[in-house]
């Protein structure tokens, strides 16, 4: 990369931040467009910032980052990240077509990440909160024993403070190169987020795209309420697995947010602009708190409403408060 | 004893096939005869030392395929044999009754408990209506009706384990097939009188630790338990499902690795050439075992349970010894 120290000022200047939204991908002018893998419109990196990586054309929820999704959720994007334990580093010794070692510094040093999972304290409209976020971008944000020793920090941690835990589900499920440990993650989360809900707290679950497997199969599913973003992919078995076990096609739609709000699995689909908000809401609720303070001083920083849109979503809007279009994409 | 042969057994299945045949020829004092005793017990014994050298250096694939014996006991065998007024509960109040899931009341050496536990089925049509032991939720959704009964009445729980895992269908998805296997392995670590699990053949992933997040866990020599079939493994980190042998090795599957890792406390021993061999003995020492693990439970008050059962879970994975 010699060419880089060539770079024209304004390239390095939007470099580290560029870097940070796009990953691994390399930071030729192309990338400074981002094709909607759902209508191609070509958004400008900077618009889809703001937008927090949703579609402003048509509304597509892409895949967010564990710190954007915390940097999204805590008042002026202001939160400690806090320090999880360490866990034994491959116990299996397991080796596929490639070591879990690799697999593990790869994902490293591609995400800059210890693991698929961070943990923050700090407020959401002035309501004291922990949340959880994984990243889908590291290794699937599949759930190995450190997951399952950041829920329980996490969940000790909201009893502690006497604070609210708020969980962002982010993974295809359990980590298969941690074997039957990872399937111990299912009782272990069970036992931490009980811990929660048994000091009287709130425990919320957003599931985001996707939450499948051993994840939707434990903590992901056993929350207060149950938020999800539009069109996330939430379930257990896989698709091609159900659809080689019956041997037939699944309907459209099939285990999307809405598909599982149909079905009274989740409480609502929300949208991700407006995912603070409901999440302030429903903790103020439960909390017996006043309503949030007016304004919007508490809005985390990359938050920004979306262009208006071509084609509303969904007409099932509520209307109830002066927000931009759609809050709430569909009620049950 | 079993008839039907596990293809690594090929050598045994011989054996034991030229064995029989040397017994259907007249013996002494019959017209024709000849003698063919000394030959039999010579035979016998090299089938009998073969078998022992074979399963006791299983590999974790050979391990898997004899957890899943056709002929291999199971729950209603473990039920009939253990447990004396068995008296089934079904269905979940809300949808259906998950035949894949048995359980119900019970007498376990004199005590009332709740037994509960996957039924595979041993012919095509209990097959069929067993599901092959893959649980929908209404199964898991009974579990917690039952695990829910056995708190209220102070009963000792006790789960057989024997699932390939839960059942992947459209109709289990649409009434929340993740979310019941949830609130069952939740009731399991919430509940306040002992729980003892016994992996009797297949421990296949979710479906099975929602019934098996215990006080005690023991396991069968040759049984599995794993994150997901090696067949599923392999298909999805090999992208091929031929090599379910690699996966099952290393995944670490076998009840062996899970004692080493501190995930499971007990390792039940199997008659040689397993358990289907001598169903009989295995049941009841699997009996004895569940037996001791009640007693042990015995003095404990409720909180204690409860409380020990959860610390057990938070423990696991951590300040493991690496080999």
């Amino acid at each position: 990369m010699a060419d880089d120290k060539k770079s024209s000022s304004w390239l390095t200047s939007i470099r580290p931040r560029f870097n940070k939204v796009f990953g691994q991908q390399r930071e030729t002018p192309d990338n400074l467009w981002h094709k909607c893998k759902k209508c191609s419109q070509m958004n400008f990196h900077r618009d889809l910032t703001a937008a927090l990586y949703v579609c402003p054309n048509c509304n597509y929820h892409m895949r967010l980052g564990a710190k954007e999704r915390l940097d999204s959720v805590f008042d002026r994007s202001d939160y400690r990240v806090i320090d999880l334990p360490d866990v034994t580093a491959d116990p299996l010794r397991f080796r596929d077509e490639k070591k879990y070692t690799d697999r593990l510094r790869d994902a490293r040093s591609k995400t800059q990440m210890k693991d698929a999972i961070i943990v923050g304290l700090g407020k959401v409209d002035d309501v004291d909160a922990v949340a959880v976020a994984q990243d889908f971008s590291f290794m699937g944000g599949s759930m190995g024993m450190a997951t399952g020793e950041a829920i329980i920090t996490a969940a000790n941690l909201a009893v502690t403070k006497k604070a609210p835990l708020i969980i962002f589900a982010a993974s295809g499920g359990a980590r298969m190169q941690e074997g039957i440990l990872s399937l111990m993650q299912l009782p272990r989360t069970t036992v931490a987020v009980n811990l929660v809900k048994e000091a009287g707290l709130p425990y919320i679950v957003v599931q985001t795209d996707p939450t499948t497997g051993g994840v939707s199969a434990s903590y992901a599913m056993l929350g207060d309420i149950h938020i999800s973003e539009p069109n996330a992919t939430i379930g257990f078995a896989g698709k091609r697995v159900i659809e080689q076990t019956i041997r037939e096609k699944l309907p459209d739609g099939f285990q999307t947010a809405e598909y599982l709000l149909e079905h009274g699995m989740v409480d609502m689909v929300v949208h991700r602009s407006q995912m603070k908000s409901t999440l302030s809401r429903v903790l103020r609720h439960l909390l017996k708190r006043g309503p949030a303070p007016e304004g919007a001083e508490n809005d985390p920083l990359p938050l920004a409403s979306p262009k208006p849109t071509n084609k509303p979503v969904d007409s099932a809007s509520t209307g109830a408060e002066a927000e931009p279009p759609s809050p709430l994409l569909s009620t049950p | 004893m079993s008839t039907a042969y596990l293809d690594f057994e090929k050598p045994i299945a011989d054996l034991e096939a030229k064995i029989a045949d040397l017994k259907t020829l007249p013996g002494e004092g019959e017209a024709g005869a000849v003698n063919v005793k000394d030959e039999i017990v010579r035979l016998e014994a090299k089938a009998a030392a073969q078998l022992n050298d074979m399963y006791k250096r299983l590999t974790p694939w050979q391990k898997t395929q004899v957890a899943r014996h056709p002929d291999r006991p199971h729950f209603i065998d473990y039920v009939n044999d253990l447990i004396e007024e068995f008296t089934p509960l079904a269905g979940d109040r809300g949808f259906g009754d998950d035949h894949a899931i048995v359980g119900g009341l019970g007498r376990f050496k004199g005590e009332s408990v709740v037994v509960m536990g996957h039924e595979k089925g041993y012919d095509t049509e209990t097959r069929l209506k067993h599901n092959f032991g893959m649980a929908r939720p209404e199964g898991y959704r009974k579990a917690v009706r039952l695990m829910d009964m056995a708190d209220r009445f102070g009963l000792p729980i006790i789960t057989l384990v024997d699932t390939a895992g839960a059942y992947p269908g459209l109709g289990a998805e649409e009434r929340g097939q993740a979310e019941a296997i949830a609130r069952s392995t939740e009731k399991c670590l919430t509940i306040s009188v002992p729980m003892i699990s016994v992996v009797i053949g297949e421990g296949g992933s979710g479906g099975a630790i929602s019934i098996a997040s215990a006080n005690a866990i023991g396991m069968l020599e040759h049984s599995t338990y794993a994150v997901i079939s090696p067949e599923g493994c392999a298909s999805i980190l090999w992208r091929d499902s031929a090599r379910a042998a690699d996966a099952a090795a290393a995944m670490k599957v076998t009840a062996q690795d899970l004692k080493s890792l501190k995930i499971i406390d007990q390792i039940i021993a199997e008659p040689i050439g397993g358990a289907h061999r001598d169903p009989m003995r295995t049941i009841s020492d699997t009996g004895r075992f569940i037996e001791r693990a009640l007693a042990a439970q015995h003095n404990k008050s409720p909180q204690e349970l409860k409380a020990e059962r959860r610390q057990k879970f938070l423990e696991m994975g951590r300040n493991l010894q690496i080999a």
